[in-house]
């Protein structure tokens, strides 16, 4: 790959080292202001290279997930010193069932994100699809479940896509359709309330076990290690097998240490989630135990994301359109179409995070606090390390931004701490966690911004 | 392709803009698998031509061959059908993206509906080696980090990977460095030598000497001279820029 020697700027008259093949140096001649961006596994060979990479890489500001796995560990620790109930496997699961309608919300607003706008609308929109499905299974109305799923997410991605044609063939910066979606949609939800016969005083109560087991129902303890094992299996199948073969094609691939490493936190992480969850919750003489069947359903709704978003051209365009519209328009890409397309992505997701909620709580009522509920969703995406400004975001964001906000709500009610001292609480972790963020990454980056 | 004819030929091309003649009769000549500098002062009509190559404006008058034959860029896509990539200073990347992934971008390769990463990567690299591109460190980096010059280079490597036959470089070393700067005009050189033809527009004179074949020089919309590069000093290039004639011209 070096230059030719007969080459007769390069040998010549190049004033620095520049042409200087840099592939052939080892990891020590990394540069400052390479590390700061790149990804360890970019440039390094080794594991011990890539740790050397990482750490380097969290002094200049660019800390990945780590400031917020450390933030949720320093919580965890203060509420189990505070409250000894806190860190019990009954709240534990508690807290993990609490924490997925804010997760799967904040995954359908990591759509909008990614592509520098926002949805304040999917509390509600998702509330609709949610309300419908529910009348639909309930009396008089007794559709099987799935269908009734079927129509209300489809009613979602409807919506969705409407709000994000108005956003991009009326040029009407999505900030203010979506405002007036969080109106208007409130306004349609009442309105379902209102026509369905079978809600009573404004509450459709679930009677469909199936959705009403979603949350409360239980894997056996056995089935949940089975899947367990299964999904970690395919995982680190899939890892090595990728991973070898990129090798093989002497392709740019992550030293193999640091891919055992993530298949093993994975399955640890897993471990501790299937013990925990399968420790007895109940009192002796009514046990409860097992994983609850939600948390399943959020991992693959991750894991569906996480691929669409990295793997399909769809997920492409959406981070080269968040990143920079005018060139995605120039490489031929159709951005209307493809931000039309993920607002319904939004919504739909938005509508599986409303099921959820509706299922923790056995029913669904014209009360839905949609307003509130977009904040969290936002909170939990920038929390958890996504931009606001376009371009950046993993799944993995909202997931870890909406354990914090969840762990919040629980420990502090645990203390018996005010509604009003929980959302002030919330608030401050949220400005704390992006002035930590944006502080790193001015230092890091000579105010480059996010 | 009729036999001998230039790559691209434009005759008596006029652009209006109500009352300004932006361009008046010009024509202009690229020859394949040569570096054409196409020079002019600010405001003598650079952009606007390469624009109504790149299919954004059709022109008011006159005629486009490419490879001898009429044809009508009407839009961009137009202009890429035949070949003809035009790279702009903004560069057109997503700061985001690695290399690999600004290079396909809206030409993905796709197996079973999902992105041929390991494919796209072998042809990126590839592609780079032959332009003999050799200052980045990883093909996997975002394009944020790198500098100007290897930014530059992988929207010469996009154009060329896209199979260009002409690649219309606009200002190519305006933001760049010295070293940055002699990278890029290496670059051009290797692209035309592998037989893309290139215009570079650029008042640069520098720039221009170091790479060009062949000069052509704008003056308020008319083309003032046009010929070989060594026909040209550096003297007769700067009266023709600034008046639109030489007294001391040996050529043009």
């Amino acid at each position: 790959m070096t230059d030719t020697i007969d080459d007769p700027v390069s040998s010549g008259e190049s004033p620095s080292g520049q042409t200087v093949d840099a592939s052939g140096t080892p990891g020590s001649a990394i540069e400052p202001d390479e590390l700061v961006v790149l990804a360890p596994d970019v440039l390094a060979n080794s594991l011990s290279d890539y740790l050397r990479a990482w750490l380097k890489r969290i002094r200049g500001g660019e800390s990945g997930a780590l400031p917020i796995i450390i933030g949720l560990i320093v919580i965890c620790i203060f509420f189990e010193v505070q409250s000894s109930a806190f860190l019990t496997a009954t709240n534990i699961v508690n807290l993990f069932v609490q924490a997925t309608f804010i997760i799967l919300l904040g995954m359908a607003e990591l759509y909008a994100l990614i592509l520098s706008e926002i949805d304040l609308s999917v509390g509600f929109v998702g509330a609709v699809g949610a309300a419908i499905a529910m009348a639909l299974m309930s009396s008089p109305q007794n559709w099987p479940w799935w269908a009734a799923i079927i129509v209300g997410m489809a009613a979602c991605a409807v919506i969705g896509a409407f709000q994000g044609t108005i956003i991009t063939r009326l040029r009407i910066p999505s900030f203010v359709v979506t405002l007036a979606g969080l109106l208007g949609w409130q306004g349609v939800l009442i309105y379902v309330f209102d026509v369905d016969k079978g809600a009573v005083g404004g509450v459709i109560t679930i009677s469909n076990s199936v959705i009403d087991d979603l949350v409360s129902g239980t894997m056996t303890p056995a089935a949940a290690w089975i899947l367990l094992v299964v999904v970690v299996g395919l995982y680190a199948l899939y890892s090595v097998l990728r991973s070898a073969r990129r090798h093989a094609q002497g392709l740019t691939v992550p030293p193999l240490g640091i891919t055992l490493l993530t298949v093993g936190a994975t399955g640890l992480a897993g471990v501790v989630l299937v013990y925990v969850c399968n420790l007895n919750r109940g009192i002796a003489t009514a046990p409860v135990r097992g994983v609850p069947w939600v948390i399943p359903v959020v991992v693959l709704i991750l894991v569906a994301q996480s691929f669409l978003l990295a793997r399909t051209r769809l997920g492409r365009y959406i981070y080269a359109i968040g990143a920079s519209p005018e060139a995605a328009r120039r490489a031929g890409i159709k951005v209307a179409r493809i931000r039309t397309f993920a607002f319904a992505l939004c919504s739909f997701t938005a509508g599986l995070a409303a099921v959820v909620y509706a299922s923790r709580l056995g029913s669904i009522s014209v009360g839905f606090d949609g307003g509130t509920y977009v904040l969290y969703a936002v909170a939990a995406a920038v929390i958890g390390g996504a931009s606001l400004f376009g371009g950046y975001g993993k799944p993995i964001h909202p997931l870890l931004g909406g354990l914090v906000i969840a762990t919040l709500t629980n420990g502090l009610a645990l203390l018996n701490i005010s509604t009003a001292g929980t959302d002030i609480a919330t608030a401050v972790v949220l400005i704390v966690a992006v002035a930590v963020d944006s502080t790193l990454r001015r230092r890091g980056r000579g105010g480059a911004g996010a | 392709m009729t036999e001998g004819a230039p790559l691209l030929e434009l005759r008596g091309v006029s652009k209006v803009f109500g009352a300004v003649r932006a361009l008046d009769g010009v024509d202009f000549t690229v020859p394949a698998g040569k570096v054409t500098a196409l020079a002019g002062d600010n405001g003598a009509g650079k952009s606007v031509l390469i624009k109504t190559v790149s299919g954004l404006w059709a022109p008011t008058d006159g005629q486009i061959l490419w490879e001898g034959e009429p044809v009508h860029l009407h839009t961009p896509n137009d202009a890429e059908a035949h070949g003809i990539t035009t790279i702009y200073q903004d560069l057109a990347l997503c700061d985001n993206l690695d290399i690999v992934q600004n290079m396909f971008l809206g030409h993905e390769r796709v197996r079973h509906r999902l992105l041929d990463e390991s494919s796209m990567e072998k042809t990126a690299r590839k592609t780079l080696d032959d332009l003999h591109v050799t200052t980045i460190r990883s093909i996997r980096q975002p394009v944020q980090s790198l500098s100007g010059g290897q930014r530059q280079s992988v929207a010469v490597a996009k154009a060329v990977m896209q199979s260009a036959k002409l690649v219309i470089m606009d200002e190519p070393t305006a933001a760049l460095g010295v070293a940055q700067t002699i990278q890029v005009l290496e670059l051009i050189k290797r692209l035309s030598s592998q037989g893309t033809a290139v215009v570079v527009v650029s008042h640069n004179l520098n720039d221009v000497f170091a790479v060009a074949d062949q000069i052509s020089i704008l003056y308020l919309g008319r083309m003032v001279a046009s010929g070989p590069a060594d026909e040209f000093d550096r003297q007769v290039v700067v009266d023709y820029m600034t008046s639109g004639e030489s007294t001391r011209a040996a050529a043009g």
